[in-house]
């Protein structure tokens, strides 16, 4: 049976070349990176050398990033960190409703903990208004925290503009950019945000690393305690593998993602031009022109995503309805949710995410196969019948 | 070439479903699995206690994934926390508050299984819905009439909690442990080294923690549960009851104080929120009058016809006569009375063998007056 990979968001297969460039890192330089001798100085000099390439692609300066056990922790780290550096100055933090677990749970915990958090609503294309920031900051206000794009609807928000009004009132910026790195420029002072979050996994890389950036002089509480790799802010053997897989997969996405971006707009353009066309009733969640380019996310009345996602999975396509680590739950996605979609058609939708290497012909199956898929599920619909 | 057949099996991680998926894998079906699983999310009713070991909780989940996983085959985790609580969990409360006990498991298989989930195979293009009961669906040679049956396993079979749904499904159920003896399934989850064959079965209530469902009750009624008077049948008040849902029928009850025959919960009256016991003769009913009745193998009743009546999992079922008497009621008139029946619980309705149908018992026809 054919198998066709349409969930690049939920993760990517790590580039064979990110492969080879992690394997001597296993067995023949296997130092610990914090050892004085020759073993470990090597591993050192690869780390850095890592370090060094993320940099550059986030034009940052290499002392500003700490490596990390992935977007979840760095998204942890950045809150927590403000959350317990700044607390004399004030328990208030604003972000957005539309945010990743990550940051969302993180900030629900410091609510039980005597912190206020402000949740922005977004537009229903899924954008966070600037103006509403601005209007949320009060003398308690210690982090903004908004994510670069969404991970379900793809919307791209408007970073460089909060980070604006962050900096004016003296509040610290951070930047879930999980789902941007290493797909479309992310460039740290472009942006203005104090601290930003990323994944390798997401960006062909391996699984289980990732990094925080923390703009110099920004004052955060370290993560895990324990040792003083990472300048002391975060403690933990270093991860050398993992972190020469993210480096050489963050060098190969600088050199190759305004090409890649340019075709995946054009599949993305390609989706949301033709499943209106074929699927009545099919609705796009999300923003039109301000939207990663490789994320198409749609809602079909009348029936479950859930129910898609399998019949999709039977014929060997593999797409997602939200995001993956909510894909087990019945509840609707709180982002869905967040852009105004009623329940019954946050419950319907279908979220397709292509990468390096999405060809126009899965394209093809897929827009053969999906609309079989929907006029099979609706026909069974009791919520189809009166139309 | 003859198509594979597609077959989607309710996988509890448990034993029996296991070797149903390892029987018609074998057999040669295309075989998927599928996990209910019933985590409500954050602030709901008591599913999170991870320390009730039933089918459905995470180490359920596991156990599944590693069957299917030996056996090759697909496996999906499906969440019915909604329609758990919506169809069976908000019922399950709303019985005990009005002083009947509920049998969750036949509202589970009505709305979930053969609902929800058969809808879920139906939208996978399967042929077939397999569960781990033991039960036999059969076709008859001439008619062509499909017919739910007791399992081959006397005292294993679970016919009893299948009677509630739809008769229009039979042709698409498959229950292959039907035909064969728990003892036989534990051998057979060995030969084909399934990792569970060693695993004590399911008893309590999935969604509730530790098996004590009064303590469940408490902290999910949404209602203050009133204390409310004690009496004796013979109208003399004997004490104060903590509240209706924490009795059931045929309950010894222990009073302070107590001398004499021992006593029995022998009815719960709702609108009185009163206990009212008995000795022990009083237990006993003549018959019942039951509701919400589903018929599956007689399309409905229109005369008295002679049956065996259960009126509880574990009872053995009993030689009665059964009436028609309105329109979706009947009346069950035992040959000789039978002790404990209990109003919540169903009665179905046997022929030998074959399940013609069953309903809710609503009331007990006391076998002694006063």
């Amino acid at each position: 049976m054919k198998r066709i990979y349409l969930d690049y968001a939920a993760t990517t297969p790590t580039d064979s070349e990110v492969v080879e460039a992690m394997k001597p890192f296993f067995t023949d330089i296997f130092g610990n990176p914090s050892s004085i001798h020759g073993f470990g100085q090597e591993a050192r000099r690869a780390m850095e050398d890592a370090r060094e390439k993320l940099a550059l692609f986030l034009g940052a300066k290499t002392d500003e990033i700490v490596f990390t056990s992935g977007g979840t922790e760095a998204d942890n780290a950045a809150i927590f960190g403000v959350a317990d550096k700044l607390s004399h100055k004030g328990k208030h933090i604003i972000t957005s409703s539309i945010e990743h677990h990550a940051v969302l749970e993180a900030c629900k915990f410091l609510e039980k903990h005597g912190y206020k958090i402000t949740y922005l609503p977004v537009d229903k294309t899924g954008l966070v208004d600037p103006v509403d920031v601005k209007k949320a900051i009060s003398k308690d206000t210690i982090l903004i925290t908004v994510m670069h794009a969404n991970n379900e609807i793809g919307t791209i928000e408007p970073i460089e503009e909060i980070s604006k009004i962050a900096c004016e009132c003296g509040v610290y910026m951070h930047s879930d950019a999980v789902q941007t790195v290493g797909h479309i420029p992310v460039k740290v002072n472009e942006l203005g945000v104090n601290l930003l979050s990323l994944s390798a996994h997401k960006f062909y890389g391996p699984k289980g690393v990732g990094a925080i950036y923390i703009r110099k002089g920004t004052k955060v509480s370290p993560y895990l305690y324990g040792g003083d790799q990472e300048r002391g802010r975060r403690a933990s053997t270093s991860n050398v593998s993992g972190i020469v897989g993210l480096g050489k997969a963050i060098e190969l996405a600088g050199n190759r993602m305004d090409k890649e971006a340019k075709f995946q707009s054009s599949l993305r353009d390609r989706l949301i031009k033709e499943i209106p066309e074929i699927i009545d009733d099919s609705y796009l969640n999300g923003h039109s022109a301000s939207r990663l380019p490789n994320n198409v996310n749609f809602t079909f009345a009348f029936i479950e995503g859930e129910s898609i996602l399998l019949n999709l999975d039977m014929m060997g396509i593999a797409a997602s309805t939200g995001s993956a680590c909510t894909s087990s739950l019945l509840e609707p996605s709180h982002v869905l949710l967040a852009i105004g979609l009623p329940h019954e058609l946050a419950h319907g939708s279908l979220r397709v995410t292509f990468g390096r290497w999405t060809k126009e012909k899965h394209i093809d199956y897929l827009i053969e196969h999906l609309p079989k898929i929907v006029d099979k599920l609706r026909r069974m619909s009791p919520l189809y019948e009166g139309k | 070439m003859k198509k594979t057949k597609r077959v989607m099996i309710a996988m509890s991680g448990g034993v029996d479903s296991a070797v149903t998926a390892a029987l018609l894998k074998k057999k040669g079906y295309e075989v998927i699995g599928a996990t209910m699983c019933f985590n409500l999310g954050e602030g709901d009713v008591g599913l999170k206690s991870r320390k009730s070991p039933s089918c459905c909780d995470l180490s359920g989940i596991e156990d599944a994934r590693k069957i299917a996983n030996i056996l090759g085959i697909k496996h999906y985790v499906l969440n019915f926390g909604k329609i758990l609580k919506e169809r069976v969990i908000n019922n399950f409360i709303a019985e005990y508050l009005s002083g009947r006990t509920p049998n969750p498991c036949i509202r589970c298989n009505q709305f979930l299984k053969f609902e929800s989930l058969f809808k879920k195979a139906k939208e996978l293009s399967c042929d077939y819905l397999a569960t781990g009961h033991y039960a036999k669906v059969t076709k008859s040679r001439i008619r062509k009439k499909y017919f739910l049956k007791k399992g081959k396993d006397n005292n294993k079979d679970q016919s009893y909690f299948l009677y509630s749904i739809r008769k229009e499904i039979l042709p698409f159920l498959l229950f292959p442990l039907g035909n064969y003896t728990k003892s036989e399934v534990r051998l057979m989850a060995r030969n084909f080294k399934l990792p569970v064959s060693d695993k004590p079965g399911s008893q309590d209530i999935c969604f509730v923690p530790d098996g004590d469902y009064r303590e469940y009750l408490l902290r999910n009624a949404g209602v203050k549960i009133l204390p409310g008077p004690i009496v004796h049948i013979d109208g003399r008040k004997l004490g104060e009851h903590k509240g209706i849902p924490f009795y059931t029928i045929g309950q010894r009850k222990a009073l302070v104080g107590g001398k004499g025959e021992p006593l029995y919960v022998v009815k719960i009256d709702n609108s009185k929120n009163t206990i009212v016991l008995g000795e022990r003769k009083h237990t006993y009913s003549q018959g019942l009058i039951a509701e919400s009745l589903n018929f599956l193998s007689i399309p409905f009743l229109k005369k008295t016809i002679a049956i065996k009546a259960k009126i509880r999992y574990n009872h053995r079922a009993i030689k009665s006569r059964l009436i028609p008497i309105k329109k979706g009621s009947v009346r069950v008139e035992f040959n000789k009375p039978a002790k404990a029946v209990t109003p919540g619980q169903s009665v179905v309705f046997y022929s030998k063998d074959v399940v013609l149908g069953g309903g809710i018992i609503v009331e007990s026809l006391s076998a002694i007056k006063g």
